[in-house]
């Protein structure tokens, strides 16, 4: 029970009044992205990194601040499923296909209630999951040497594009630009500038921020650009939000088997909260769609999905602070956060930052309560944010993503790449190029190289070191094994998510 | 189409990506890898991923037409201007000119778009670096 009094220390750590308000302030923007079609999780944490850097936020409260935006946009995702139709994020879209239905039948305040109930269960018991599991990865993690870590970071690339990749050359590809891109500036061990063409600011490399605003959110505005018309909101009406209890009742399996799925589905490499919402919703439609009421409006398709991709957010936690390794598109933005403020999450972090760890980690059980309140008593207040239009909103998401990028170095030559990036973004979007290898690599491509050369250093040069132990080899089977799946599973498995038209260009969330 | 275009597109700059590698000047200090041979293996792999579409490409996706197109152009040049006018004539009047032309391409109605573009000007001004503290880019007159 080391884990409980380490979450103790947590506690004390996140009840301060600094704390308690960012996860506050972190909730509410988080809903609102999440409720806000077009900006989701990832790009929403994106654009809120810099800021969070430049505003001198030390590592936990920054952390508290971007993961509480994270679950609260896992919240807000479902308001404009089941009122408009149109899925505020990636990982709702599942929920549009009973939650709609409901409020046409004048149930969209019932369908809300629920759904908020269930993205409670989902979170708060994906915590516990977190908080029980973390600590033993990191045991094994602490295994690990140079070698194990190269193989690790290659597991990470090969699993990336995840079960519900359609085409694992494109994912290679992404991967593969992104570790390019790490490799410009001067190299880290002998001190010779790599690809910086003589160019100043090429010799720091190129900073991961820029690159990531540049590819989710400004490439988000031109997508936006290309769209801008299509698809409008209908009228908006409320019922009473509440859930009867005889509809809690009858959730209450499909909740806890999809809360069991989602933390799964997030705590395996490549697959987010996305697919934990996909994989709830068919299996529970699979098990109780006895009536073939699921799509018509069954309250237990709205609960399923929602419980199934906020369980499954806090589940991609688990590899992330464990491993170092990010299994989703938002914690790999969330892992971005962390290198920005020089800290290296892994093993290390929990043993040397304790207190980042589990005061982050308490905060999350905070921000969870706080979010159920936001999300049905007050949900009408959201409600009204999804009534601003777009043409206002796009415009201000641009500016402020060059707010942040502007006060992280006050270079133009950085607003520049940014917007170079935003434009790359845009084309691998549309060539359905997955973007999250692009930012794994970007962010880990000097680590995997240190890990690669230093095995070598140690071996002097001999390769039969990278599969010398059984952990490695373990590692490198995974990592192929996961690559190729898809290639086979994939016609079968593949999320449906991935031929709608509305999930062009997406993640995994 | 599309597809191929890409991947050739890719191997070529992998093709460039290795050239440039082979270029790296080595120093005294050097382990038994060097600084040259990661680059050349990602080189490789990005080479060796592209052939795939290439010879096998998806769909071809539904690019824009010539118009929408233009609008992001459009865009991007807005963006562009608007960096390198940052420094030049401060945060608030450029954030509101290319915030406004923004909107206006969104189909906002000129007046409409102009007055949101100082709307969103002063209230990123107001939010970020009045309350927030944030330093924005200063022009001629300090803000």
């Amino acid at each position: 029970m080391d884990a409980l009094s380490h979450l103790v220390d947590g506690f004390s750590v996140a009840l301060t009044l600094q704390n308690l308000g960012l996860a506050l302030v972190g909730c509410f923007i988080g809903t609102i992205i999440g409720a806000l079609p077009g900006l989701g999780p990832t790009n929403g944490v994106a654009i809120l990194i810099p800021l969070a850097f430049t505003l001198g936020l030390p590592a936990t409260p920054a952390l508290i601040l971007l993961t509480s935006v994270y679950y609260g946009a896992m919240y807000g995702g479902r308001i404009s499923s089941i009122l408009l139709n149109i899925p505020g994020d990636e990982p709702a879209l599942m929920t549009t296909l009973d939650g709609y239905p409901m409020a046409r039948k004048g149930q969209a305040g019932e369908a809300l209630a629920l759904s908020g109930m269930a993205s409670f269960v989902g979170s708060f018991f994906a915590t516990w999951g977190l908080v029980f599991l973390a600590p033993l990865l990191v045991k094994l993690a602490l295994l690990f040497g140079p070698a194990e870590y190269f193989a690790l970071y290659t597991l990470a690339f090969a699993t990336l594009g995840g079960i519900a990749s359609r085409n694992q050359s494109k994912a290679a590809i992404a991967a593969a630009l992104g570790l390019g891109i790490a490799m410009v500036g001067v190299d880290h061990q002998t001190g010779v500038p790599r690809f910086s063409f003589n160019n100043v600011y090429l010799y720091d490399g190129i900073n991961f921020l820029v690159a990531i605003v540049g590819l989710f959110a400004i490439s988000e505005v031109f997508l936006f650009l290309e769209h801008k018309g299509e698809g409008s909101g209908g009228k908006i009406e409320l019922g009473r939000v509440t859930a009867p209890l005889a509809m809690l009742k009858r959730c209450w399996g499909a909740m806890a088997r999809s809360t069991g799925l989602g933390f799964l589905a997030g705590v395996l490499p490549g697959a987010g909260a996305s697919l934990g919402s996909f994989i709830a919703y068919t299996l529970e439609k699979r098990i109780s769609d006895r009536d073939g009421t699921f799509g018509k409006g069954d309250p237990r398709g709205v609960a399923a999905p929602e419980a199934g991709n906020n369980a499954a957010a806090g589940g991609a936690l688990v590899p992330m602070l464990a491993l170092g390794v990010p299994g989703s598109g938002t914690t790999a933005v969330l892992l971005a956060m962390l290198l920005a403020l020089n800290i290296t999450p892994g093993p290390l972090l929990f043993q040397s930052n304790p207190d980042v760890v589990w005061g982050l980690i308490a905060a999350l059980f905070i921000a969870n309560f706080m979010l159920l309140l936001m999300n049905i008593p007050l949900v009408s207040l959201f409600v009204r944010v999804l009534l601003v239009p777009p043409r206002f909103l796009m415009p201000a998401v641009a500016m402020i993503s060059f707010v942040g990028i502007y006060g992280v170095s006050g270079s133009t030559f950085d607003l520049l790449v940014m917007i170079v990036f935003g434009v790359l973004g845009y084309i691998l979007r549309k060539l359905d190029v997955p973007l999250v290898p692009v930012i794994l690599g970007v962010l880990l491509g000097n680590e995997m190289e240190k890990n690669l050369r230093r095995a070598l250093t140690i071996s002097d040069g001999d390769l039969s070191i990278l599969w010398g132990s059984p952990l490695a080899i373990g590692l490198w089977t995974f990592a192929i094994v996961g690559f190729l799946a898809p290639v086979i599973v994939g016609r079968y498995f593949r999320p449906r998510v991935a031929d709608e038209p509305l999930a062009e260009g997406a993640d995994p969330d | 189409m599309s597809d191929r275009v890409f991947g050739i597109v890719c191997v070529l700059l992998a093709g460039f990506f290795i050239w440039q590698a082979t270029l790296i000047e080595t120093g005294f200090i050097v382990d038994p890898m060097g600084p040259k041979a990661f680059p050349i293996v990602i080189g490789i792999t990005l080479a060796a991923a592209a052939i795939y579409p290439i010879v096998k490409p998806d769909p071809r996706p539904d690019w824009p037409a010539a118009g929408r197109l233009l609008e992001i152009l459009f865009a991007v040049v807005v963006m562009i201007a608007y960096a390198l006018a940052l420094p030049r004539f401060g945060f608030v009047l450029s954030t509101a000119v290319a915030s406004g032309l923004l909107s206006w391409r969104l189909g906002t109605r000129p007046a409409v778009a102009a007055a949101a573009g100082v709307a969103i000007a002063v209230g990123i001004y107001v939010i970020f670096h009045l309350i927030l503290g944030l330093s924005l880019a200063r022009g001629p007159w300090g803000f």
